[in-house]
């Protein structure tokens, strides 16, 4: 672990001209610290910002120059108080020479590790590197560079660039920004890393990789193009997605003051006979695994089961090349590999590349047979696809994608569009609205890509670990929506809407959408159509139509947080007619305990919301008699307690009573319906 | 239940999200295979592989043993009945004349499929002139119906269960276009009359009745003769349903084996292209890997199936836990506790909608820009009319722009940016080889690209590239292990067909297990063939040189590296840190502007 452990000096640039991207940095400076402390807590940082008013580093005190660079925090193990100093960046006021920033950050490595830990440390550099840095005193800019970073690999150093152009750089003089882009470039080519740039502050989120993983290979040995002709290879991971944390379960049993207690919950398997006539727990060694075939289940033994199973050698081989266009993109089934040539093979490298640049020029793919280690039970067949490398100092090699079985495809048949009616064909009016949204909606004008993935974080993600530092702070913090910046990966860019304003409009001239008239409204039907018609109303404060159509994590119970989210997801849940009597029965218990208990400031609000929900949901089942009751429960409630908010509240927003014109079951007549909050006799104050 | 430690076929990482392809038993399907026992069935043949011919009767019949064989293993909850109609015997409840339903033991007569039925069925052609018979039940001067016979015993079969839970379907093959041809006019009018009313009384019941006709290359089956009315196809329909004769019998199959399936829609979600502008499409998992069916412990000694009881513990006081419990994350020395609802809620984006951000060119869809199976979706006009005219006419433009949409998809309980990319008709002899509509492909975060490839790179040096000459020498080799008809899922599973043939072995005690043959395994004899052997020494040669020999390259490659970096420390341990160097060097120079 410890000898793993990453050293990192962060050097951000927060001249004025960074001001506008300041608050980005902080939330993926600080989302870097946060994973650290979770993944890799012995890992170490350092952080400078350059372009402040003072300067505070070794170098300026120690042999002068060096100003406006600060060091904000020595190199320490990551903690919680490096978020704090992340979060909170100061506002400079001079623009920085990032030169300068770098050399401070050198030293504070060197002086810390001495030539310790070669690969394993850092800089990173955030800037947008549109002012120059200052003329050496002798020879060039590029030679001065050029001895840093030779200095820097001696040291076993990386740096890793990160520019922030585009939006926030219009104004800079493009002779200084390709001057400075040159300069860095030497960095990146003497230290084997990249220089990234990005042009808004969603990319910016994903432009550093906030968590380190250490590349494990999937196979090492030979591909085998025919038994006379191998290439030695290693096999990686190009994606692998970063999933959801695992939080474990917490017990709250331990009595609050057993100081030592763990929290921890066990989860414990039991085995018992089905048909209950013992309750007593079947042994490990009395059990055997049984296989489902049809109706039948078949018991086979481990060591049966070994003596039969398929056991497939080892190894890669190609079963043959076939045309690119053979092989649709949507066939892809699983997370991409990355096939190299062994890493300082001459020979297998070149073999490599004039493989994949034969391919790339006859835009033929290769199938490939793939056991990846002994022992493995099952093959695996894919598509092998060139990569030809864009920089000379990396090789060129494969990239390779899982292909289905043919037990893995459903060949359903679709009706050809011109099968259909001529009123569902687009006319050319409306083909021309298309084409034109297909053309001007462009998310990768002249080589501007947006939501690349390489740097889109993953909003979900960045919302938990940020929440989780929340609530390290504030533990009753309720779940922020997103920010804007992330909200840019969710929702068109609404610049570009703007831009395309007439585009849009025509496409609202050309098309029109409605619901089908005939359909019978059913109540399954009403969920669903609320959620796929047009969402003209969302109401404020709690999203109604927020829901989805079919929770795939079924709602159970109905909860304290969401309580109308839940009602109607369980309303919704069509495998059992129990669920609407159980959600009605839940939501009217929720919402006499709000009455007794109010929530928070709105005090009733979130009662309301829940009587209207209910409401709905009564009409549409077409069960007033549940809702009816609990309205005259509530009405009796308010005037023996003499409130008088709750009612008014209430008739202000047509909750009064399900009439016989609503729900047929109902005895109300609507003139009823409509004084029952009128008619209250609210009692004199005490 | 995740309790499977050994899962035969977990791959390293599978994802466990396969809610969409694990079968429910509430979305089961009751099918009835009436197949045609006619003389006509027999004699008439199609030429098959080998140049062998087949008849009729055997396509119908491998057509449904291979479902059944697939259906055991995906969609087990479903159930079948086999039912044959101009037969000689008869075997049913009603005991009408001409048809007979095949069964086996310990199953009834609509059941799921066991070994046992699948099993019999393939070899039901030895056994069937003498056990079973064929012949016309539909004959002038009598009375007897066999057609109806069959739909009314079809249709007795399916009274099991509600329509509510499940797809009612009856599934019929046959040659004979004009199945009342031989009859007298009143005869027929009649025959015909109460045959088209028993056919609609099924299908009043929620019952469809689908036909899948077989037909020769000289004589093509009408539907419009007959059928057409049978299973209510007019205008349009009846134009569609024969696209085209088949010519060969392998289309004909392929057509067979794809009307075999229905249709089962994931989810129904709003594809969210601009504001008030909202259009309803369906989702289908057409792709998605088959996994044998999970594990069942058993008690060993009676074979019983075992229950799993779940229980949480506490640790600290040994106390059981209830109530779903509080989950809770490590971090900055504490433990910071969330509710599960809370959770959802931080997943919660844009729920179940489809949004639009933008289109981008096709090729900005890069190889590796891959997580997950796809997802097909295709518009519906079922709720919201006029969504599948946008559907229709962005298609159409995407394909004629080459670009894909851009689309952020709030699913529950994985929400994430995907690309959306028409896929065009392509058809082939008549059968729908790619259905019209878009794929959904899930797009990797930034945090899940991994950029190994640039990790090795240690020299100084540029990296090796090929020339021309080894690129030619590779493209020889390339071209002399070419495939032109490669399709990519046409290999069966072999783990998956071991598997299964294990298990149907045991099921019917059976000592052999039989053989299954690995389609994967490479074409060792075409690989040795003279002119790939020539190839593959002369790109060799280009590469390697004289001296390939491969072993003595590696064992020099790895004690040059490891001795490297041995040299590569002690060189350093000499060499101290020199600030003195850097400054002489020039580093601090500059300072003297600052």
């Amino acid at each position: 672990m410890a000898r793993n452990k990453e050293k990192l000096v962060l050097l951000l640039d927060v001249g004025p001209s960074m001001h506008g991207v300041l608050s980005e940095v902080e939330k993926l400076c600080s989302m870097l610290v946060e994973k650290k402390l979770i993944f890799s807590k012995y890992d170490e940082l350092g952080v400078v910002v350059f372009g402040t008013e003072e300067s505070n580093n070794d170098l300026t005190t120690e042999v002068g120059g060096y100003q406006n660079i600060t060091v904000l925090q020595d190199i320490k193990v990551v903690d919680g108080d490096l978020v704090d100093t992340l979060q909170k960046l100061p506002r400079g006021t001079v623009d920085g020479d990032f030169l300068d920033a770098i050399v401070v950050g050198m030293d504070m490595l060197i002086k810390k590790y001495k030539d310790l830990h070669k690969g394993k440390k850092r800089l990173c550099l955030i800037t947008n590197a549109i002012h120059p840095i200052k003329d050496p005193f002798e020879g060039s800019k590029e030679d001065q560079v050029m001895t840093i970073a030779e200095q820097m690999a001696a040291q076993g150093m990386k740096i890793e660039s990160i520019v922030v152009r585009g939006r926030f750089s219009r104004d800079a003089n493009k002779g200084v920004m390709d001057e400075n882009d040159h300069l860095l470039s030497i960095f990146s080519k003497k230290t084997h890393t990249r220089t990234v740039y990005v042009d808004t502050p969603t990319s910016l989120l994903g432009a550093l990789k906030t968590r380190r993983v250490t590349p494990v290979t999937v196979f090492r040995g030979h591909l085998e193009l025919s038994p006379q002709m191998k290439i030695k290879v290693w096999v990686y991971k190009k994606t692998q997605e970063e999933k959801f944390p695992t939080l474990k379960k917490y017990s709250e049993k331990a009595p609050a003051s057993n100081k030592l207690a763990t929290h921890q919950v066990k989860v414990s398997y039991e085995y018992k006979s089905v048909d209950g006539s013992s309750n007593s727990v079947i042994p490990p060694e009395q059990r055997i695994k049984g296989y489902r075939y049809g109706p039948q289940v078949v018991p086979i033994s481990t060591a049966e089961w070994d003596a039969v199973k398929f056991k497939p050698e080892k190894g890669i081989k190609v079963l043959g090349f076939t045309d690119a266009s053979k092989i649709k993109r949507h066939c892809y089934m699983k997370d991409v590999y990355l096939f190299i040539a062994e890493p300082g093979n001459t020979r297998a490298t070149l073999a490599v590349s004039a493989i994949a640049r034969a391919m790339k020029e006859m835009n033929a793919v290769a199938i490939l047979r793939c056991v990846w280690r002994q022992g493995q039970q099952n093959i695996v067949v894919g598509v092998l696809t060139p990569n030809i490398s864009q920089n000379d100092k990396i090789p060129d090699s494969f990239y390779f994608n899982v292909l289905p079985f043919a037990e893995d495809v459903r060949e359903y048949q679709f009706p050809s569009f011109n099968s259909f009616p001529a009123s569902w064909q687009p006319n050319d009016q409306q083909q021309k609205a298309a084409d034109e949204l297909v053309q001007m909606l462009d998310l990768a004008p002249s080589g501007k890509e947006a939501l690349l993935p390489e740097f889109t974080p993953n909003p979900v993600l960045e919302r938990f670990y940020r929440h989780l530092e929340l609530k390290a702070k504030q533990p009753d913090a309720a779940v922020p929506p997103l920010d804007e910046t992330l909200k840019k990966i969710i929702e068109p860019d609404p610049e570009l809407v703007a831009e395309n304003k007439s585009v849009f409009d025509a496409l609202h001239r050309h098309f029109e959408l409605k619901q089908n008239p005939k359909l019978k409204k059913s109540s399954r039907q009403w969920y669903q159509e609320k959620q796929s018609g047009s969402n003209a109303h969302v109401s404020g404060g709690q999203a109604v139509n927020s829901i989805e159509n079919q929770p795939p994590v079924k709602i159970e119970k109905i909860g304290d947080l969401t309580p109308v989210q839940d009602f109607e997801a369980m309303m919704s849940q069509r495998d059992n007619p129990e669920w609407v009597e159980k959600a009605i029965k839940e939501l009217r218990e929720k919402i006499l305990a709000l009455l007794i208990h109010p929530d928070g400031e709105d005090k009733y609000q979130k009662a309301v919301e829940c009587v209207a929900a209910l409401r709905k949901g009564c009409i549409i089942e077409q069960e007033p008699g549940p809702y009816n009751d609990l309205m005259h429960r509530i009405r009796q409630y308010c005037e023996e307690k003499g409130i008088k908010s709750l009612p008014q509240l209430l008739a202000s927003r047509d909750l009064t009573l399900i009439s016989k014109s609503e729900a047929e079951d109902s005895n109300v007549t609507a003139e009823e319906a409509r004084s029952f909050f009128v008619k209250m006799e609210p009692k004199p104050d005490v | 239940m995740d309790l499977d430690p050994e899962d035969v076929f977990k791959d390293e990482e599978d994802d466990p999200d396969n809610e969409f392809f694990q079968q429910s038993e509430s979305s089961k399907e009751y099918v009835v295979y009436l197949v045609d026992a006619s003389r006509k069935m027999f004699s008439t043949t199609c030429p098959g592989n080998d140049q062998k011919d087949e008849t009729h009767f055997h396509t119908a019949v491998s057509c449904i043993a291979g479902s059944l064989k697939t259906q055991i293993i995906s969609r087990s909850y479903d159930e079948v009945a086999i039912c044959f109609f101009n037969t000689r015997e008869k075997k049913n409840l009603q005991d009408l004349n001409g048809v007979f339903v095949f069964n086996v033991a310990e199953r009834e007569h609509l059941d799921r499929p066991t070994a046992r039925l699948i099993k019999e069925f393939d070899c039901i052609e030895e056994s069937f002139m003498r056990e079973i018979g064929s012949q016309y039940g539909i004959v002038p001067g009598s009375r007897e119906n066999s057609l109806y016979n069959a739909l009314w015993v079809a249709q007795a079969l399916l009274r099991k269960g509600s329509i509510k839970t499940a797809d009612k379907r009856i599934l019929l093959f046959t040659n004979e276009d004009d199945p009342f041809g031989s009859l007298q006019d009143a005869a027929k009018k009649d025959m015909t009359r109460t045959t088209l009313q028993r056919a609609k009384d099924a299908q009043d019941l929620g019952i469809s009745i689908e036909l899948l006709p077989l037909s020769r290359p000289d004589s093509e089956f009408n539907v419009s003769t007959f059928y057409a009315d049978l299973i209510g196809l007019d205008g349009e329909d009846l134009a569609q349903f024969m696209p085209s004769a088949s010519q060969k019998l392998e289309d004909m199959k392929d057509q067979l084996r794809k009307r075999m399936f229905t249709k089962r829609v994931v989810r129904r979600i709003g594809f969210h292209i601009a504001n008030g502008l909202s259009i309803e499409l369906n989702t289908y998992a057409l792709i998605r890997p088959t996994v044998p069916g999970a594990i069942t412990w058993l008690d060993s000694v009676t074979n019983h199936p075992l229950k799993t009881e779940r229980s949480l513990i506490c640790e600290d006081t040994g106390a059981l836990i209830q109530e779903p419990p509080k989950l809770f994350q490590p971090y900055r020395n504490e433990n910071v506790k969330f509710l599960p609802e809370e959770i959802a809620e931080i997943k919660r984006i844009s729920p179940g909608k489809l949004r639009l951000l933008g289109f981008k060119p096709l090729s900005c869809l890069k190889d590796y820009y891959n997580l997950r199976p796809s997802t097909f979706v295709y518009a519906s006009d079922q709720e919201v009319v006029g969504s599948t005219c946008i559907f229709i006419a962005l298609h159409r433009s995407m394909l004629k722009h080459n670009r894909f949409a851009v689309a952020y998809y709030g699913a529950s309980n994985h929400p994430q940016l995907v690309a959306l990319v028409a896929q065009d008709e392509i058809t082939s002899a008549g059968a729908q080889m790619e259905p019209p509509g878009m794929h959904m492909i899930y797009l990797p975060y930034s945090d899940d690209i991994r950029d190994d490839e640039e990790i090795f790179p240690d020299t100084e040096e540029d990296a090796p590239r090929a020339d021309e000459d080894q690129i030619q020498k590779a493209a020889a080799l390339i071209k002399r292990i070419y495939v032109k008809d490669f399709s990519a899922f046409q290999f069966a599973n072999p783990a998956l067909q071991r598997h299964y043939a294990v298990l149907q072995a045991l099921a019917l005690a059976e000592d052999d297990i039989p053989e299954t043959t690995d389609e994967t395994a490479p074409d060792e004899e075409g690989l040795t063939r003279p002119a790939v052997v020539r190839a593959a020494e002369a790109f060799k040669h280009s590469v390697y040189g004289d001296s390939y020999d491969e072993e003595s390259d590696m064992g020099k490659e790895k004690m040059s590296e490891a001795s490297r970096k041995r040299k590569a420390i002690a060189e350093n341990a000499a060499k101290d840190y020199d600030w003195g160097n850097l400054a002489d060097k020039g580093s601090p120079t500059w300072n003297v502007f600052s």
